[in-house]
Order: structure tokens, then C-alpha cells, then sequence
């Protein structure tokens, strides 16, 4: 039994991925928890789905270089929000709609630039669905890095973000800059997609920063909790899911999603068999 | 209930009540005051021509149908919404200077299932005295917890909101403001759903509010006690109809001109009584 756990840890990509899922699951759980409360899924699907151009781009001019794919993502992402702001603004066109349009307009605008390549299938299946196993240790840095800015910045406007979401109204009586906060927050929502890119990729995204945060909302009544447990479930899920992936040969991003879901699916469970 | 007043008349404990500051505010000024106040959007007159003074330490209803403006009329006081024309001065200033203004929201404009407990609520008051990038620090939570004292919900403070009854939902979001050393408050239907013993829970606290000066405007439907517990009484319908004593306002001719014909006149021996609005206590107010 032991020596069925530690095999996978036998391998360096093996440790590299473990450590790549929990810097992910991580910043996700925080950032999500967020997008859980202010009902922003949605909004979160849409701007993972919509730096795929800036992928394909980073892709096209620096190849698989890590950091052109990171800068075309993190810009396609802030383009994308600033996008829907501006729309949903502008406009009697309401802010789901805009979302709409943005996320098919800049994942199709995705798919054609990768249609350019000559592997086709691989690479466009690559920044889909992630490939944690191919992490390498300069990734690693980069989501360490960038995560620890992310939950820094979390942590330092935490009670804006607080009243922003709990209270829009109270935010603007106590002179809160609502707008600012606003943008910050999705600037954050970006950073933490982008980081999370390689992990679990761009269709199965939504999954990180939603599920291990809606279990967490089923089980407790603190925000602070609330983003602690997510991470930890999160964490959780991205350590088992490794082993299913290694086990059973399934691909790795789906396996963690699976096993995030199979926890939302057992808690909401649980609660739903004790109401009766 | 009973060690309420005290709590707040304490001398030393003089408004606001929280840290033993005096408010930089001077005494006799007009705490408020409206010149001309219009908003219209979208093509519809939501207000026009709202003039009226606010003095220190009165408590005023706001009555009026539904869709009336009371809402909007809140929220260009509390500096949310821009009006259209006209000007609101506090203490002499624009209300955008103040965090000396607080808003209670309707209890069913909270989402009272989020995942935070009664003190955290009373802790949002405190976050534009605490200042951005900051965390609270003792004598916030010092704040909080003498705020919810006030209003009897100290045993509460870790209890998560949801679990709350009606009125302490009320008394939470009550010390939230006074957490924010709220010199004028404006409360938006804080006795719509509540029983009549609720009430009474919430007029105490606001006769201990009064006792220290503190101003609050309270919007509400039921006209009788509109009359019978506050010092003037505010009849809005787009434009003020009146703003007085319940006596001279709450006169059939003002009144019809409010309400038409969703007001019951009764007609009694001792003399014409008006006291219904017949319109939906719990009724939707998207247009307001």
C-alpha cells in the first residue's frame, strides 16, 4: 500500500505537477471564492475561454517559450474584461450578453490562429484542457510567484472586497472606489486563469475557481474559512486527482476536475439526505 | 432592554459614542438640507423640487406611496445617486465628503445567506474609518462590539446572519451605523414585516439614538405610526406634499393628494381619521 502511494512521487514530473496543483488550487480556492459569492462564473468561464487568442499568439511568435504565452494570455484576458465592461456600459446590451459575445468572438478568433499550425489537434487540446505532468520548474516560479502577488493583494483589500460584495451600497456611502476595486478584482481573476493555464487548461478552468469554493460554501458560514477550506479541498483534489491520472492513465486536468466535483457532488449530498 | 440608556447616555460616551470623539459638526447647524432636489432617468420624474431642512437629533418619517421616490430620495442623500438638479448640503458640504451618513437597507436587499457572522457586518461600518489596504485593529472591534451592545445583540456577535430573527437582523444592520458613527441615518423600511413587539424593540433603540442626537430619517407605510412616533412626519409623492407635524401633514386634502384612491378615509365622531395605506406593506419596490 505504501509503495502503491509513494510510486508516483518516484518521478521528478510527478512532484513538479503535485507542486504546480497546489500553487494552483490554491490561488484558485481564494480568487474563487470571490466569484462564488458575486455569482461571477460565468464572467470567470468566459475569461479563461477568451485568452486563447492571446495564447495562440504568445505561441505563434515565442513557440512553446512560457513567457510570450504568458503575456498574450494575461493581455487577451485584461482585453477581454476591460471588453465587457465597456459593452455592458456603453450599451442597453445587458453584462451576460456582452460576456457572451466576447467569450465565443475571442475563443473562435483562438481556434483559427491555432488552426494555423501544422499540429492542429495537439496544441489546441494542450491549451484546453492543460497538461500539468509537462510543468517545468520555471512554471513553477512563475505560478509561486505571481500566486503569492494574487493572495497578497486579496488579503490587503480584503474588507473592500468584502463590502463590495456583501453591500455594493454600503461601499458607496463609505466612499469606497467601487470601480477601482472592481477592475482590480478581475485584473485578479485574470492573473489567477493565466497562472493556471498549464494546470488544468482553458475549457476545464472554470471548474477550479468554482467547485472546491462552492463546496466550501456548503460547509461553512466564514469567509475566511470559507477560503481556507476551498484550498484545501482544492489542494486535496489535485493530489488525488494526480493519482487517478497516474493510475488509471486518464489525463491529468480531467482527473482533477473529476475528483473536485465528486467532492461538491458528496457534500452537497450529505446536506441535501440530513435536511430530510 | 433596560441598560440601554445608560449604555448610550453615558457621559463619557457622548456621540460618537464609539471612540470619544465629538463630531467636528457644529451644534445648531442644519444637519441636512435639500434645495431643489430633481432626478429623472430614463425619461421619468422620480423626484422634482425637494426642499426641506434637517436639525440635529429629529427623527422624521418618510411616507408616501410606493414608487413615491423615498428610496431614490436615500440614496442622493447618502451621496450613492447623483440628482439631476438641485443640491443636498450636510453639515454645509457635499454629501460625497461624508461617512457620517448611513444607509439601512431594506432586509430584503441582503443577501443574508453570505458567509459572514453578525460582527463581521458591524465591522463594514468601520472600513472607511480604517482606511484602504488596512486591517481592523483593537478598537475597532472594540467599536463593534460596544455598537452591538447598544442594540442587546452582544451575545450575537459570532452568531452567522442568517440565523437571525427579523429584529435582530434590523438591530445588526442598526450598530452597523452606529460602528460607522453614523450622525445621520436612513433607515429604508426598518418595521416592514415586523411584529408590533419588534417594533418597539426598534424605537427604543431609536429614542437612545435620539437622546444623543443622532438624526434619522425612516421611510415606512404605516401612517399611524408615523403620527404617533416621530417629531415630523414627511409626505412624498415625486414632489414633498408636506413636511411638519403629523397634524398639519396628515390632513385629508394632503393626504388624497398622495394617495388617491388607494387611502382609506375614516370618517369618526371625534373627527376625520387617515390611517391606511392600503397600498402592498411587503410589495415590490423596483420602481422606487
Amino acid at each position: 500500500m505504501i509503495e502503491w502511494l509513494l510510486e508516483p512521487w518516484h518521478y521528478a514530473f510527478m512532484l513538479r505537477a503535485l507542486l504546480g496543483t497546489t500553487l494552483v488550487g490554491i490561488v484558485c480556492a481564494v480568487v474563487g471564492s470571490y466569484i462564488v459569492l458575486r455569482g461571477m462564473s460565468f464572467l470567470g468561464d468566459a475569461l479563461a475561454h477568451a485568452i486563447l487568442p492571446g495564447v495562440a499568439v504568445g505561441y505563434l511568435v515565442g513557440g512553446s517559450a512560457q513567457d510570450a504565452l504568458f503575456w498574450g494570455a494575461l493581455g487577451a484576458a485584461l482585453l477581454s474584461a476591460f471588453g465587457i465592461g465597456a459593452i455592458s456600459r456603453g450599451t442597453k446590451i445587458k453584462e451576460d450578453t456582452a460576456i457572451g459575445v466576447i467569450f465565443a468572438g475571442m475563443f473562435a478568433l483562438g481556434i483559427a490562429l491555432v488552426s494555423t499550425v501544422r499540429n492542429y489537434a495537439g496544441d489546441l487540446a494542450h491549451f484546453l484542457f492543460g497538461d500539468v505532468l509537462a510543468i517545468r520548474t520555471a512554471d513553477l516560479w512563475r505560478i509561486g510567484g505571481l500566486g503569492i502577488v494574487v493572495i497578497l493583494i486579496v488579503f490587503l483589500l480584503y474588507k473592500e472586497f468584502l463590502v463590495l460584495s456583501f453591500d455594493p451600497v454600503l461601499a458607496a456611502t463609505l466612499r469606497i472606489p467601487a470601480k477601482g476595486l472592481n477592475y482590480a478584482l478581475l485584473v485578479l481573476i485574470a492573473l489567477t486563469i493565466v497562472i493556471s493555464l498549464q494546470a488544468v487548461g482553458v475549457a476545464l478552468m472554470v471548474a477550479m475557481l468554482t467547485t472546491p469554493a462552492a463546496t466550501a460554501y456548503l460547509l461553512t458560514r466564514r469567509l475566511p474559512v470559507m477560503m481556507a477550506l476551498a484550498a484545501v479541498l482544492s489542494v486535496l483534489a489535485g493530489l488525488v486527482g494526480l493519482y487517478v491520472s497516474y493510475y488509471l492513465g486518464i489525463a491529468s486536468g480531467a482527473a482533477i476536475v473529476l475528483t473536485a466535483t465528486f467532492f461538491f457532488a458528496l457534500t452537497w449530498g450529505i446536506k441535501a439526505w440530513r435536511k430530510n | 432592554m433596560r441598560n440601554l440608556r445608560s449604555l448610550l447616555s453615558r457621559q463619557d460616551d457622548r456621540l460618537p459614542y464609539l471612540t470619544g470623539h465629538f463630531p467636528p459638526h457644529e451644534k445648531d447647524a442644519a444637519v441636512l438640507e435639500a434645495a431643489g432636489l430633481g432626478f429623472q432617468y430614463d425619461g421619468t420624474t422620480a423626484l422634482e423640487q425637494i426642499s426641506f431642512k434637517l436639525h440635529p437629533g429629529e427623527r422624521v418619517a418618510v411616507v408616501g406611496p410606493n414608487g413615491a421616490g423615498k428610496s431614490t430620495l436615500f440614496k442622493i442623500i447618502a451621496g450613492i445617486l447623483k440628482p439631476s438638479s438641485g443640491q443636498v448640503e450636510v453639515y454645509g458640504h457635499e454629501p460625497g465628503g461624508h461617512i457620517c451618513i448611513a444607509y439601512v437597507p431594506q432586509r430584503n436587499q441582503v443577501d443574508w445567506n453570505f458567509p459572514v457572522s453578525v460582527a463581521d457586518v458591524v465591522m463594514m461600518g468601520r472600513v472607511g474609518k480604517i482606511g484602504m489596504l488596512r486591517w481592523p485593529r483593537a478598537r475597532d472591534w472594540q467599536a463593534v462590539h460596544r455598537a452591538l451592545e447598544v442594540v442587546q445583540m452582544g451575545e450575537m456577535a459570532g452568531r452567522q446572519i442568517s440565523e437571525l430573527s427579523g429584529g435582530q437582523q434590523q438591530r445588526v444592520f442598526i450598530a452597523r451605523a452606529l460602528a460607522q458613527e453614523a450622525e445621520l441615518m436612513l433607515m429604508d423600511e426598518p418595521l416592514t414585516g415586523l411584529d408590533m413587539t419588534t417594533q418597539e424593540e426598534i424605537f427604543y433603540i431609536l429614542d437612545a439614538l435620539r437622546d444623543q442626537g443622532v438624526t434619522v430619517l425612516v421611510a415606512m407605510h404605516d401612517l399611524k405610526v408615523a403620527a404617533e412616533r416621530f417629531d415630523r412626519v414627511m409626505l412624498l409623492n415625486h414632489r414633498l406634499l408636506g413636511l411638519g407635524s403629523p397634524e398639519d401633514v396628515f390632513t385629508p386634502a394632503i393626504l388624497q393628494q398622495a394617495y388617491g384612491s388607494h387611502l382609506r378615509l375614516i370618517d369618526t365622531n371625534k373627527g376625520m381619521m387617515v390611517l391606511e395605506d392600503t397600498c402592498c406593506e411587503e410589495g415590490d419596490h423596483h420602481h422606487d
